[in-house]
């Protein structure tokens, strides 16, 4: 293993032990109703993190299969978190002022440089970019810790707090890419591109741009997730119709999600975004946030084409 | 060759439908794996051994401590202090200054609380406010199109700044899955940086959405005079 690798697998460990704290919190709680499948749900997910590279891999897969089992019968549950008093978090707001945006742009701002660095000083070739990302959590949680002199053991009650805030969805993305290596191993991507290649005239790179960014688009506003429909048009169109013909992978995939979020924007489907912040909103139309945003969406949704035609090429 | 599709046809419907999204992923994968001439045995195997190496996607975990910290000593309140201190003469232009912050705040990970904790009890009351201070009285109609413009705003530099963030999970989302599908090249600094334009365009356009909205609101305006 490279020192890369060796620091990589300590971030993995550490967000393992996240997962641990939140099971944790659940089976703490004498007032959930799911604390056992919860703290399940969490305990198998800390120890794919952990023990993934070590053990069978067909182990991670049972318990991928067990936890999806068990998000199925809605068994995991947020636990009772230790939310900051409004009052003493308006009060430290009054005494740190703005500074508390200090530790916060910590985060991008090691990261970048980071992960900079790390590309072009070969002794620093260990700082990936993903132990960069790494490296700028622990930075600015010292940098916050430094500041406002709390307690540590904030880190690990704040962290388990936002967790469970992101609860089940927080693995989305991860499973997502999951499942596009599978489609591809199956020949998922061959099978849409067959069907693709019926519309797309051969090396016509304009229509696959328009078909790419237009199909991120439906297919998030079927589905209402931009991530899924990113992993699945990315098999099937990106990779055989724009990679594979010269576009560069890392242009294609910025523009690829951003195409799919035009799409959010004119979808009820995506409610989170869309309906519920007009019934929050007590607008007349449940529609009026979409309503608002489809101009706005379909110029977006023609400039990605334009982005991706003359960048990535 | 159709047959191969049925993966991509669980995760429609199931989405559709309203399923829980973590069993329907993971259902279309096994039965993709089942339709492909796999047993189960390789399927459980192929399925562990991506789950591990896209373990990057979820790297963003390792920043939540640091932001839980920042929120309980006022993140959040400091952001609403902040655009309260603004003082703009027009509806659109209240929300163009929540768009701008709303970006930067996106492209570095600061969580604002988003519609139920920003829009609805600062944004829109200070747009509703300034479009009452031009026009004395505002319409349902007004209130409307301000109110759809408030959220959309937040939406916008929600989704297309966010990616400019290294440790954004859609950004480790776009990573993880090139380099599983085998093109090693793309990391997480590179895909931000490329992710920079289209946030710059979406405030751009933003702007001028909002300036637009502006004369909307002056063409209901003179409207309602004449009833």
């Amino acid at each position: 293993m490279t020192a890369a690798q060796i620091l990589g697998e300590v971030f993995y460990s550490i967000i393992g032990l996240v997962f641990i704290l939140v099971g944790v919190k659940a089976l703490k709680d004498e007032g959930c109703t799911k604390k056992y499948t919860t703290a399940a749900f969490w305990f198998l997910l800390a120890f794919t993190f952990i023990c993934g590279p070590w053990v069978p891999k067909w182990l991670v897969g049972a318990a991928i299969i067990i936890m999806a089992v068990l998000t199925a019968i809605n068994g995991v549950v947020q636990s009772r978190n230790d939310v900051p008093d409004p009052k003493e978090v308006r009060a430290n707001a009054d005494k740190f002022g703005y500074k508390i945006f200090i530790p916060a742009g910590c985060i991008a701002l090691v990261a970048v440089v980071g992960a900079t660095l790390g590309s072009k000083v070969p002794a620093l070739s260990w700082l990936t970019a993903n132990n960069a990302i790494g490296l700028s959590g622990l930075v600015a949680l010292c940098v916050a810790i430094a500041l406002t002199g709390c307690a540590p053991k904030y880190a690990a009650i704040d962290g388990a707090r936002l967790m469970d805030n992101v609860n089940t969805t927080g693995i989305l993305p991860q499973l997502l890419s999951a499942l596009g290596a599978l489609f591809t191993a199956a020949g998922v991507g061959d099978a849409i591109s067959y069907y693709v290649s019926m519309v797309v005239p051969d090396n016509n790179i304009l229509i696959a741009c328009f078909v790419y960014c237009l199909g991120m688009a439906l297919f998030t506003m079927i589905m209402g997730n931009g991530f899924a429909a990113f992993s699945v048009i990315m098999v099937g169109v990106g990779i055989p119709f724009l990679i594979s013909k010269g576009g560069d992978p890392i242009i294609v995939g910025a523009l690829g999600l951003t195409a799919a979020y035009c799409g959010t924007l004119c979808t009820p489907m995506a409610a989170n975004f869309n309906i519920v912040p007009a019934a929050l909103l007590e607008t007349k139309s449940k529609y009026s946030v979409i309503k608002s945003q489809i101009p706005f969406a379909v110029c977006m949704l023609l400039i990605h084409v334009v982005l991706l035609y003359v960048f990535a090429f | 060759m159709l047959i191969r599709l049925i993966g991509v046809a669980i995760v429609v419907v199931g989405l559709i439908l309203k399923f829980d999204t973590i069993a329907t992923v993971v259902l279309a994968g096994v039965v993709t794996g089942l339709v492909g001439g796999m047993s189960i045995m390789d399927i459980l195997t192929t399925l562990g051994t991506s789950f591990v190496s896209q373990r990057t996607a979820t790297l963003f975990v390792l920043t939540l401590p640091a932001i839980g910290i920042c929120e309980r000593y006022g993140l959040k309140e400091k952001a609403i202090d902040f655009i309260r201190s603004i003082k703009s003469a027009t509806a659109g232009r209240v929300i163009i200054v929540y768009e701008a912050i709303r970006t930067v705040a996106s492209a570095f990970s600061i969580r604002l609380g988003g519609h139920p904790q920003f829009v609805r009890p600062v944004v829109v009351p200070m747009a509703e406010g300034a479009a009452v201070a031009k026009y004395g009285e505002i319409t349902d109609e007004m209130s409307d199109v301000i109110r759809g413009g408030s959220a959309a705003a937040e939406n916008y530099g929600n989704f297309f700044a966010q990616n400019c963030f290294m440790g954004s999970s859609g950004t480790l989302l776009i990573v993880s899955t090139l380099v599983g599908l085998g093109y090693e090249q793309v990391n997480a600094l590179e895909v931000a940086k490329w992710s920079i334009p289209v946030a710059v365009i979406s405030m751009v356009l933003g702007t001028v959405r909002n300036i637009l909205l502006d004369k909307q609101l002056d063409k209901e305006a003179s409207k309602g005079g004449n009833k």
